[in-house]
This record gives C-alpha cells, structure tokens and sequence, in this order.
C-alpha cells in the first residue's frame, strides 16, 4: 500500500503498531514468567510477575490516547480507521492477559509453601505453552497483516480448552483422593482456568487482526473445546 | 414512481427505484475528451455522491445531468442520461437544454443569490415557469423557504435585498429557490466549501432532511461529508468512473485500490 500524502500520519499509525507489539512483548513474558514462577515455587518471580502488569496497563492508556488523538486529527476512513479500531480492541485483549498471568502469579504468592506436586503442575504448564505459541502466532500474524496465520489461532482454540477439560478432570481425581488436596487443587485449577482465559483473548486478537485486514467479521462459528461445565455436571451425577 | 424500470448498465449497484441512469456518458471540451464512458444510476429520492481529486471529471458530470456545458459553443455529449419516469435522454441535442433545467436544479460552490429581495429570490424558478397566482406563488415560496430551513429567520423581512444574509443563510436560500419549483432532481456542486462548520453543519442537515423527498446528487471535496449525508458514492479519476456502491461500502471496504488509496489520503 502506497504510504500517506501526511506522512505525519503514516509515523502516528506505525508508533501504534510498535506499541502494540511492545505491550504484547510484555504479556508473553508475564506469562511465561508467571507459570514458571509456578512450576519453581519462586514467590519472588511471581512478585515480579504482579509488578510488570502496570507496565502493560501503562502501555494500553498510552495507546488509547494516541488512537483517539490520531482519530480526531486525521479522521481515518476504511483500511485506516479498521487499523485504529483494532488496535484499540488489541489493546484491551492484551491487558487483559496480562491481568490473569497477575492473578496466577498472585496465587504463587497465596500458596506460599503449599505447593502441589510437580506431575500436578504439568498440564497448566502444557496449557501455558500452548497458550504462549498461540499469543506468539496472533502477534505475529497481526504484525505481517497475514490473514491465514490470524485464521490458524482460531481455530487452535480448541486444543487448549480441551486440555484445560483434562486438567480439570485430574484435579478433580486428586481432591477426592484426599482433602488435604483442595486448597492447591483449586488454586491450580483456577490458574488452569486463567490461561484457557488467556487463549480466548488470543482468538479474540485473531478475529480484531482478521477484520482489519479483510473488512468483515469471521463468518464461521469457532469450534469449541472447553466442557469443564459438562465434566462437573457429569461428575456430580456418578457421584 | 415506478419500481420495475428497465435496467441498463451497472445493474449490480441497483437496489431501488432508479430516477436517471448515467449510460456510456462522453463529454468533450472541444477537443479534450473529459468524460470516458462513464456508467452508474441516481436512485431515487436518495442522495448520491460523486467524489474524487480535482480534475476528475465530478463537476463536469454533475453540469452534464443540467447541460450547463450547452452555455459554451464545441462542447459535445456522447452516450446517455436517462431520467425516469419521462424515459428522455437529457443530453440529448433533440432535447431542449431549457427543458432539463426546469426540471433540474442546481446550487453553486458559492452562493449566488440575485441582487432582489428575498422573496424574489425564491418566487423566480416560479414565475419564469409561469406561475403567476400570488396565492399560490406565497405558498411555495414558504413550503421552499421552511424546506431550506431558512423560513424562521427570513420569515419578517422577505421584501429585503437577499444580499443582506450571511454565507451560509445564502446558500440555503439558494437551495430554497432550487426547491421552489419542485425539481426532479437538485444537483449540488461544493455546496458547503465557502461556508464555515456551522453553516456547513445546517446545510448537511438540511440534506439529511430533503433526501427522503428529492433526488440529491452532490459534488464534494470533504470525504467525511459525503460519508455522512449520501447513500450512494461514485469514486471518479481523471474522467473516469472507477467504483460506484453504497456509502457504506465504498467508506469502510472499497473494492478499488484507487478508490482506498484516494479516501484514505494515500492517492499520488
């Protein structure tokens, strides 16, 4: 695409993209940081983990203003005000983010000494890493403009739901075992539950990127994974 | 009107009755071609837009749907200019360039209103129609005057010169006088662009308000302003119809990437 007669406005939409590859820079970290925090029992990472989200909240404030300011001053149309909308909507996405790998890292402080045992740990850490590969790959596809890897995170949803649905599952196993279990079983099961927040997030990018770039929501109805609700029905009943 | 009007060109933009239908239009200055085949419907009473960068060809259409290029000799029409329900061809040379502009108005970048009084104004598209009957002649001039949203503020002072009214309370007494006689289509070339926020913001409402009755065609250099008051846009380059759709297409998703890079200030 040839750039703007106003090249003023071509630096103002180009420092937007730059922020938000920052922000979503910062989050990726958080939330590697967060689990890792996790899996190591290292409360002084998770520390850090719960102060680096100001930094992103920072990030989206700034980025909320620049869109508005760029808004008002150059009165975008087509390509460039679906630009300056999804970047808003991007934002909002990744902020949230980084609000649930906070929470998983406040729950690392919360148990303090309580840890569960590492195979326990195992699947949220799957999940994480599931998670990040997507975060990754909708940051990427957002940066490339690159409609088909946007495509790719949503529809990859599934995988992670349903391995939170097994997570679920094995820690609900594990509290019957013993109740002694529950405190942590819960705290794992509500981090489990961030992280599948988190990959919603990341399909909510890919659908902003898509309608960015193609002018149009997603038309499809996006497969689903998640039936933690069914397992817990399911379980209540045998019981 | 009739709904079932036999389509021509660029049917894939139709979506309601049709007033005129632009068919194949060349337009030459003498010599120099400044019209190239150019294709698209007016629909009825809707506003449509017709934007693009200077020298495009815009105004130059827009005169054509009135034969103000009749006015200068060696200027020549090629194609057609369909106007429904009459079914005539308005660029016709059979057709008496007179007889398209009773039917069409037309209002200017700048307000031109003649050196009278106000009343006279207005009353003028009349009286050259022959109508005569003061009762009548009173009628109209209010209905056109209320219809311009200038009737409050002109209402006790009619019989004053119309040079002694602002810009913009100029432009609207314009388009009452336009109005008057009840066109079949008002054409409007730049019609805020000598006028400031205010008057422009009054002008535009006032369109909002005549789009359901009259048959609006528009010129305009602000493209926020066609966005907001048109239903149908035309995107011209260098005499030459490039996309035609609805406002709301050619706003947020045009097909064109000439059409893109001209809204979005990338053109050139």
């Amino acid at each position: 695409m040839p750039d703007h007669t106003a090249k003023a406005f071509d630096s103002d939409l180009q420092d937007l993209a730059r922020m938000v590859a920052e922000m979503g820079g910062l989050a990726e970290k958080q939330i590697a940081d967060s689990v890792d925090a996790l899996a190591k029992r290292d409360t002084a990472l998770a520390q850090r983990v719960t102060q680096l989200d100001a930094s992103i909240d920072a990030l989206q404030s700034e980025i909320e203003e620049k869109a508005v300011l760029t808004i008002a001053r150059r009165q975008p149309m087509a390509v460039d005000l679906r630009e300056i909308v999804g970047v808003l909507r991007l934002a909002a996405d990744i902020e949230r983010i980084g609000d649930l790998a906070k929470n998983i890292g406040k729950r690392v402080i919360a148990l303090n000494s309580e840890f569960p045992p590492p195979k326990l740990i195992r699947g949220v850490e799957h999940m994480a890493d599931l998670v990040l590969g997507q975060l990754k790959m909708v940051l990427d596809s957002y940066a490339r403009r690159d409609v088909s890897k946007a495509m790719a995170v949503w529809r990859g949803d599934e995988e992670i739901d349903a391995v939170c649905t097994s997570v679920f599952r094995e820690l609900l196993t594990y509290m019957m075992e013993d109740p002694r279990n529950i405190t942590f079983c819960i705290h794992l099961m509500f981090c489990a539950k961030n992280i599948e927040r988190m990959g919603d997030h990341a399909t909510n990018i890919a659908e902003t990127v898509h309608y960015m770039i193609e002018g149009r929501q997603i038309a499809d109805k996006r497969p689903k994974g998640d039936t933690t609700t069914l397992t817990a029905l399911r379980t209540a009943a045998d019981g | 009107m009739d709904a079932s009007i036999p389509t021509k060109p660029a049917d894939a933009h139709i979506d309601g009755p049709v007033r005129a239908h632009v068919v194949n239009l060349s337009f030459y200055y003498g010599e120099k071609q400044a019209l190239f085949d150019v294709s698209f419907p007016i629909h009825d009473r809707k506003a449509t837009a017709l934007i693009g960068p200077s020298g495009c060809g815009k105004s130059t259409l827009l005169r054509a749907l009135n034969r103000m290029h009749d006015l200068y000799p060696g200027n020549r029409y090629e194609g057609e200019v369909i106007l429904y329900p009459e079914q005539i061809n308005i660029v016709s040379p059979e057709v008496d360039p007179m007889l398209v502009r009773l039917k069409i108005g037309m209002v200017f970048q700048k307000p031109n209103p003649f050196p009278k009084p106000i009343y006279d104004n207005v009353a003028a598209g009349l009286w050259v129609r022959g109508i005569r009957k003061k009762s009548i002649v009173d009628e109209r001039v209010e209905q056109a005057l209320k219809q311009a949203a200038l009737w409050d503020e002109v209402k006790d002072r009619l019989r004053t010169s119309a040079y002694g009214l602002s810009g913009g309370q100029q432009q609207r007494l314009c388009i009452a006088r336009a109005l008057a006689p009840d066109p079949e289509m008002l054409l409007l070339d730049e019609p805020t662009s000598a006028l400031d926020p205010i008057a422009t913001a009054r002008i535009e409402e006032l369109m909002a308000e005549l789009a359901p009755s009259v048959t609006i065609v528009i010129v305009t250099h602000n493209m926020q302003q066609a966005a907001r008051i048109s239903s149908y846009t035309a995107f011209m380059h260098i005499g030459c119809m490039v996309e035609f759709d609805k406002t709301t297409t050619i706003f947020t998703t045009p097909k064109e990437s000439r059409t893109q890079d001209y809204i979005t200030g990338r053109f050139g």
